[in-house]
């Protein structure tokens, strides 16, 4: 026996009520009552700020519990975050430096490759981390509203952490060859935005698809493996790669980045600015399309996650 | 007039059901299918989403089908419906986990919802941390929890263990370490979905009093159960939520009833047993339910294979388990059927509501062959519920319940037709 439904009056709701605003932050004067319009959402979106901003306590610690739990019950503890660049490095030194001898312009090779392995292990580690992080929390996804960006930016945020403790070895390994940073060195705050945009521009764009299309989960962690011979991790750009395709070669964003590692840390050459500025553009480009690419599939998660 | 703090206009959501695949008979058609699976993968993957409301197809589900209710400011109202119904399904359109497919719903205020008490629990963090975790995934700021961190303690009551990981925590005390901190949120709208069974029955007290407290203080709270006295205690109006249509209901009384009748007469009136997978024998049943005081069963059995005949036995279980009846099949109320015929018999428990205290049935029902009891073996096959003494107004006839069985006299009817089955 089908019940029928209660056809109810259209009510008044106020037009200047923006779609999804956030459910009211609890410093907001209690006399604004947050309004919430729930129906299907057909434009897209970037980011509301005023939203992130009432969660950001969440945010932080989401960041904070992925840090905490990763090295929970672990004697080394966040050692792990020095073993896996060290032995990377101790690997390409006797591989390519000695065994392939590829040209370093006259750096150690040891501090040449560990140069590029810490932001290289960072940018790996992060988009791993990141693509995975909403099929990872699929309960916690299907279960309470919240900001959902807050998973793929935690998990590149929390990298942070790993990527610091190996940036003092790089430091110490810098004052054992006896190489001190050039003046650029002020620079490194830059590079390091960059890093993690590209690296959260990524996980966006994976994340939201990896949520419905498991593939990208299992295809991932294999692209990043290869993506580190696209990038000047074991070589040089200026030796190895031709001139002609130098800014083609760019658009991998992470290239550009770890030459201007090389660059202020180690006094390479200059600054390869035209790298950057190419990696910038791709990055700037692969982030705005990616928020909206994830904005647009955030309302299935709860659905096929 | 009071300001409404949720209105919902026809709101609609479709899910699309997975499609059994077919498979191919031949090896060479068994390749093909190999080798076009990641294309036929990729289809179904994206068919899960982009539904409209014109979607009219086989396997698209419509959970919820242009449901339309108000709830006024500081109103607490209950939402019952079976299982499947749309209960979940509206409640997480409300707390904005999913979008609808049509319609909108408008909230004003703060809302938490609660679907799940424990959400972004890690195990290996401990209770402390857990609580912070938990209380921001809920939505309150870090200064909101540390003023009420004593007090979720408290209630709570694993003060000794706040410094140990939660996985080293009985289940009972996560959650009741994720209650405590569900219990001190102060939003202006609560959504509660089924989350008061938790705990023992002393923390279920202390949980339902908390409920109490916050109906009483003025927020507005949806709250959904399949616990009737929970409902009626903290509920002044209820909707009925059945088949994606949500009725509502001024009174909370009227609405369980209504429910009740809806558990009581299956909406489609015949229970599909099973599935038909080719097997021997192919039960189906309809529970008749309850009329005068009796529950009728009506169960028809398909018989593929020579069997010679067919009984049919059935046990009533009561909600915590217990046998309330059980009968097996025997030779007096056994039937001569052959292949292709339909054995009917008709089941009826005398008296069955006068006997038994309030509470959902659940009938299990099979067929037997001369030699073999349990040929076909259907547990669940439906449910009854009924009504509490209380609600239904009649003499407490307890007739002695002996060791769980009581003394409920059955009749069975039975019969054979000689119509081929449709299969």
């Amino acid at each position: 026996m089908p019940t029928t439904t209660l056809p109810q009056p259209n009510a008044e709701t106020s037009p200047q009520a923006a779609p999804g605003q956030s459910p009211g932050t609890s410093d907001a004067p209690a006399a604004v009552v947050a309004e919430t319009i729930i129906e299907p959402r057909k434009s897209w979106r970037l980011f509301d700020p005023k939203e992130l901003n009432a969660y950001r306590d969440l945010f932080r610690f989401l960041v904070w519990r992925k840090i905490r739990v990763r090295y929970a019950q672990s004697a080394i503890g966040v050692g792990w975050a020095v073993i896996q660049p060290v032995f990377s490095a101790i690997v390409f030194t006797i591989v390519f430096g000695r065994m392939a001898g590829i040209d370093t312009g006259g750096v150690p090779y040891p501090l040449f490759v560990f140069a590029a392995l810490v932001p290289w292990t960072y940018f790996a580690n992060a988009t791993t981390d990141g693509i995975s992080s909403l099929v990872g929390e699929a309960s916690m996804i299907r279960k309470v509203y919240f900001p959902r960006l807050f998973l793929p930016m935690s998990a590149v945020s929390a990298k942070l952490v790993d990527f610091l403790i190996a940036m003092l070895c790089l430091a110490a390994l810098m004052v054992v060859y006896g190489r001190p940073p050039s003046w650029s060195v002020v620079l490194l705050p830059l590079l390091i935005a960059l890093l993690v945009a590209a690296a959260t521009a990524i996980s966006l764009w994976l994340a939201a698809l990896a949520v419905q299309f498991r593939d990208v989960n299992y295809a991932a962690p294999f692209f990043i493996q290869l993506g580190m011979y696209a990038s000047p991790v074991v070589y040089s750009t200026a030796i190895s790669v031709p001139d002609r395709y130098r800014l083609l070669y760019a658009i991998n964003p992470i290239a550009g980045v770890i030459e201007g590692f090389r660059a202020t840390l180690l006094g390479t050459g200059p600054m390869p600015w035209d790298m950057i500025a190419v990696g910038a553009a791709t990055t700037t480009v692969a982030l705005l399309s990616g928020l909206v690419f994830f904005r647009s599939k955030e309302k299935i998660f709860a659905d096929v996650a | 007039m009071t300001t409404k703090a949720i209105t919902v206009e026809d709101l609609s959501k479709a899910y699309r059901l997975g499609e059994f695949a077919e498979r191919a008979d031949t090896a060479v058609g068994a390749l093909a299918d190999v080798l076009r699976a990641p294309l036929r993968n990729f289809h179904r993957l994206r068919r899960q989403t982009g539904l409209t409301v014109d979607d009219r197809g086989d396997d698209v589900l419509w959970a919820l089908r242009d449901v339309s209710f108000e709830v006024a400011e500081g109103e607490v109202v209950g939402v019952i419906g079976r299982n499947g119904a749309g209960k979940s399904t509206l409640l997480k359109i409300l707390s904005r986990i999913t979008e609808p497919t049509a319609g909108r719903a408008v909230i004003r205020g703060r809302v938490s919802s609660l679907l799940e008490v424990g959400t972004g629990f890690h195990p290996e963090l401990s209770g402390r941390e857990n609580i912070y975790m938990n209380g921001t995934i809920l939505g309150m700021s870090k200064r909101e929890i540390d003023s009420k961190f004593d007090e979720i303690v408290d209630f709570s009551g694993v003060e000794r263990f706040l410094d140990t990981p939660t996985k080293r925590y009985s289940s009972g005390m996560q959650v009741r370490l994720a209650f405590a901190v569900a219990a001190h949120l102060e939003p202006e709208i609560l959504i509660i979905d089924e989350v008061l069974a938790v705990g023992d029955t002393q923390f279920q007290a202390k949980c339902l009093g908390k409920m109490q407290d916050v109906a009483t203080s003025g927020r507005t709270v949806l709250f959904v159960s399949h616990n009737l006295n929970a409902v009626r205690s903290l509920c002044k109006r209820c909707n009925v939520v059945e088949a994606g249509n949500v009725t509502e209901f001024d009174d909370t009384d009227e609405a369980i009833a209504t429910y009740q009748e809806l558990n009581a007469m299956p909406a489609e009136n015949q229970i599909q047993l099973g599935r038909d997978n080719g097997a021997d024998a192919f039960i189906s049943a309809a529970i008749v339910a309850i009329s005068e005081s009796d529950l009728n069963i009506d169960v028809t059995a398909t018989l593929r294979t020579k069997l010679g005949s067919l009984g049919c036995g059935f046990r009533v279980r009561a909600p915590d388990g217990t046998r309330v009846c059980e009968q097996g099949a025997n030779v007096s109320n056994a039937v001569v059927v052959n292949p292709g015929q339909t054995a009917t018999f008709s089941l009826r428990l005398r008296e069955f509501a006068e006997r038994v205290n309030g509470g959902d049935y659940l009938v299990d029902l099979w067929v037997s062959a001369p030699g073999i009891e349990k040929f076909h073996e259907v547990t669940c096959a439906g449910q009854v519920t009924i009504a509490p003494r209380a609600a239904r107004n009649t003499v407490a006839v307890l007739t002695a319940r002996r060791n769980g069985v009581s003394r409920i006299p059955v009749d069975v009817i039975c019969t054979s037709s000689d119509q081929e089955s449709s299969n």
